[in-house]
C-alpha cells in the first residue's frame, strides 16, 4: 500500500507536467491543426529562462550565509517563473508569427516540416559556444547545466510515502494554472472566441473575430504553461541542457493524443493519465521501461481509440 | 443623399483564367432590400465573398460606407458592417444557440483580454450587455425557445435562422445572406421571406439576398440583380427583370425560347 500511494504522488508530479505541456500541443492544434513540435523546445527554452532570469535576480540558495528570507525566496521565485513564462510566450508569438503564419494556407505537412525545423533551430541554436558572455553565458552550450534551488525543499514522511513540499507546490501551481486556462477557454469572450476559430476559423473570421490574434493569443497561452511547467520540473529534476525539452514534448504530446488532441480536460486528464501509468509501470516492474511506456500508450491509443478519451469520432463528408 | 452602405465598381474575380464575377457594379442605399440572383455558377456567391473579404477583387473596388475595403481582413470588414451567413449552413456545431449568437456579439464588445481574466466590471457589464443582446436576436428570429441546445441538433429551418441571427448579433449596416430559404419547402419558404423583410424594418438595416428561387425573391426584394457565368445580364424592379428575355433565356436555356418561339436579342457585337 505504502509503495502504492508512493507512487502515486510520483506519478501526480510527472503527470501534471505532462499536463501542462500537452495543454499546449492541444490548443494549438485546436486552432490550426497543426502539431507543433517545437513545442518540448518551447519547454526547454522554459527552464533556461528561469535558469538565466535566476542568476539575473540573485536567487541565493537555501544553504547561503544568511539564508534568504521567506518573503524574498517567494518573490524571487514568482519573478523566475512569471518572467520564465513571459519569454516563452514572446517566443511562442514569434514562432507563430514569424515560421508558421506565411505558411498558414500552404499544405499542412509544410506547416509541420517547419514545425520540425524550428525544433531543430532551438535544440541546437542553444547547443553552441557562448556568444555573450555578460550578462548571462548566452546559448548556453551543450552541457547540462543546474538549475538553481528556488526554494528550500521540505521533506514530509507519512504512513512510509515520502512527499515534498516541491511536489506540493508544484501540484498546486500547475492545478491553479488548469483552473485558469479552463476558466479562460469555457468563461472567457477570448475563449469563445478561442473555440470559434477551431470550429472554422473562416466563419469566424467573418463573424467579426480577429484570427490571427487569437491564433497569436493561443501560442502565447500554450508557451507560457510550458514555461511555468519547466520551472516547476527543474526546480525538482535540476539538471537542464538543451535537448532535454526532446523526450518531454514528445510525451506531452502522447498524453494530448491520449486525451484526444484538441481538447482542453483531455490533455490535462492525458497528462495525468500518463504520468500515473508511467509511474505504475516502472515502479513494479523495471524502471527502464519507463520511457516505452508512453509509446506504447499512443500506439494502443492509436489501435483501440484514435479520437482520444475526450475526442470525438468524425464522420468525413465524401 | 446619404452615404452608400455598399459600393462595388467594376469588380471582378479572377481565379487563374476563369473568370468567376466579370465586371461587377453594385450600389445600395440604406435599408435596401435587394436580391442577387443567377443559375448556378453564375458568381452570386463569389460577389459575396468579394465583399466579405473571403477573396480579394482581383480588379474594381469595394466600398463599405463610403471608404474603400479592398486588401481588409474578414473581421476588419465585419466590424465596418458587413455580416453574411452561408449557403451550406456553417454553424458552430458543438456551440449552443445562444453562444453562437453571443461569439458574433464579440465584433462590438469593448471588454479585453485582461477584463476577462481579471474580471473586472466593465468585462461583467458587458457580458450582461451581450447576453442580453444575444437573447434579443436569437427572440426577433424565434429561437428564443432554443436558447441552450447545441445548434447542430436543432431542425434545419432554425439552423438557417440562427445563422441570421449570429450575422445580425455583429450589428451590421448590410446583411448577406446567401440562399437562406435553400432547402426549404415553400410555405417555409415564404414565411422567411416575412421574416427578412421585418428584420430590414425592424434594424433599418440594407439586405443583399441571393436566391435560386426567381418567383420568391421577386416578391420580397425593390431591386433585382441577374447574374450569369459572372456578367450582370440584368438589373432592375422584379418586373423589369421578369421580362427581360436574356434572364428566361438563362435560366431556361435556348430549347425553352425556340419551342415558345420568343427571340432574344444577342448582345452587341456578337457574331
Amino acid at each position: 500500500m505504502t509503495e502504492f500511494l508512493q507512487h502515486l504522488v510520483n506519478g501526480l508530479s510527472v503527470g501534471t507536467i505532462y499536463a501542462l505541456v500537452a495543454l499546449g500541443y492541444t490548443m494549438v492544434y485546436g486552432v490550426l491543426k497543426l502539431i507543433n513540435f517545437a513545442h518540448g523546445d518551447v519547454y526547454m527554452v522554459g527552464a533556461f529562462a528561469g535558469y538565466y532570469l535566476s542568476e539575473l535576480v540573485g536567487v541565493r540558495p537555501p544553504w547561503a550565509d544568511p539564508p534568504p528570507g521567506a518573503g524574498e525566496v517567494f518573490v524571487k521565485a514568482t519573478i523566475v517563473t512569471m518572467g520564465a513564462m513571459i519569454i516563452c510566450g514572446l517566443l511562442g508569438y514569434v514562432i507563430e508569427r514569424f515560421a508558421y503564419r506565411p505558411l498558414r494556407h500552404r499544405a499542412r505537412l509544410t506547416a509541420l516540416i517547419t514545425a520540425i525545423g524550428v525544433s531543430f533551430l532551438l535544440e541546437f541554436g542553444f547547443q553552441l559556444s557562448p556568444l555573450v558572455h555578460t550578462p548571462i553565458e548566452f546559448p548556453p552550450g551543450p552541457s547540462p547545466r543546474v538549475f538553481p534551488a528556488l526554494l528550500e525543499r521540505v521533506g514530509y514522511e507519512w504512513a512510509g510515502v515520502s512527499l515534498s513540499n516541491y511536489d506540493i507546490i508544484g501540484l498546486l501551481v500547475a492545478l491553479g494554472l488548469m483552473l485558469g486556462l479552463q476558466f479562460i477557454v469555457y468563461r472567457t469572450r477570448f475563449g469563445t472566441a478561442m473555440r470559434a476559430v477551431s470550429f472554422d476559423s473562416e466563419v469566424a473570421g467573418l463573424m467579426g473575430i480577429p484570427v490571427n490574434r487569437i491564433i497569436s493569443w493561443t501560442f502565447i497561452l500554450g508557451s507560457a504553461l510550458a514555461a511555468a511547467a519547466a520551472v516547476i520540473s527543474a526546480v525538482s529534476r535540476p539538471r537542464i541542457e538543451p535537448l532535454f525539452g526532446l523526450m518531454a514534448g514528445l510525451k506531452a504530446f502522447v498524453a494530448a493524443v491520449l486525451g484526444g488532441i484538441g481538447s482542453v480536460p483531455g490533455a490535462m486528464v492525458g497528462g495525468l493519465v500518463l504520468g500515473l501509468a508511467e509511474e505504475y509501470v516502472a515502479g513494479y516492474t523495471d524502471s527502464s521501461y519507463r520511457d516505452a511506456i508512453a509509446f506504447t500508450v499512443l500506439i494502443l491509443v492509436l489501435l483501440i481509440r484514435p479520437a482520444g478519451l475526450f475526442g470525438r469520432f468524425t464522420v468525413e463528408k465524401v | 443623399m446619404s452615404i452608400a452602405t455598399l459600393e462595388l465598381e467594376g469588380v471582378t474575380v479572377r481565379f487563374g483564367g476563369l473568370k468567376a464575377l466579370l465586371d461587377f457594379d453594385l450600389v445600395m442605399q440604406p435599408g435596401e432590400l435587394v436580391g442577387l440572383i443567377g443559375p448556378n455558377g453564375a458568381g452570386k456567391t463569389t460577389a459575396f465573398n468579394a465583399i466579405t473579404g473571403v477573396y480579394q477583387p482581383t480588379e474594381g473596388e469595394v466600398r463599405v460606407g463610403g471608404s474603400r475595403v479592398n486588401g481588409r481582413k474578414p473581421h476588419q470588414i465585419c466590424a465596418r458592417g458587413v455580416a453574411r451567413t452561408f449557403q451550406n449552413i456553417r454553424l458552430f456545431r458543438e456551440l449552443s444557440a445562444l453562444d453562437n449568437v453571443r461569439i458574433a456579439c464579440h465584433a462590438r464588445a469593448e471588454s479585453g483580454f485582461f477584463d476577462a481574466l481579471f474580471l473586472t466590471g466593465r468585462h461583467l457589464r458587458e457580458e450582461a450587455r451581450i447576453l442580453s443582446r444575444a437573447e434579443e436576436y436569437l427572440e426577433v428570429m424565434g429561437l428564443g425557445h432554443r436558447r441552450d441546445e447545441v445548434s447542430r441538433n436543432l431542425p434545419y429551418g432554425e439552423q438557417r435562422r440562427l445563422e441570421i441571427a449570429r450575422a445580425l448579433a455583429t450589428g451590421p449596416k448590410l446583411l448577406c445572406l446567401d440562399e437562406p430559404a435553400a432547402g426549404m419547402n415553400a410555405a417555409e419558404k415564404v414565411e422567411l421571406m416575412e421574416l427578412i423583410r421585418s428584420v430590414r424594418d425592424r434594424f433599418g438595416i440594407a439586405i443583399l439576398v441571393i436566391e435560386h428561387d426567381m418567383r420568391l425573391v421577386m416578391g420580397v426584394s425593390e431591386r433585382l440583380l441577374v447574374l450569369d457565368h459572372g456578367c450582370t445580364i440584368a438589373a432592375g424592379t422584379p418586373a423589369e427583370v421578369r421580362r427581360n428575355p436574356r434572364v428566361i433565356e438563362a435560366y431556361l436555356g435556348d430549347a425553352y425560347l425556340e419551342e415558345k418561339q420568343i427571340a432574344v436579342p444577342l448582345p452587341e457585337g456578337s457574331p
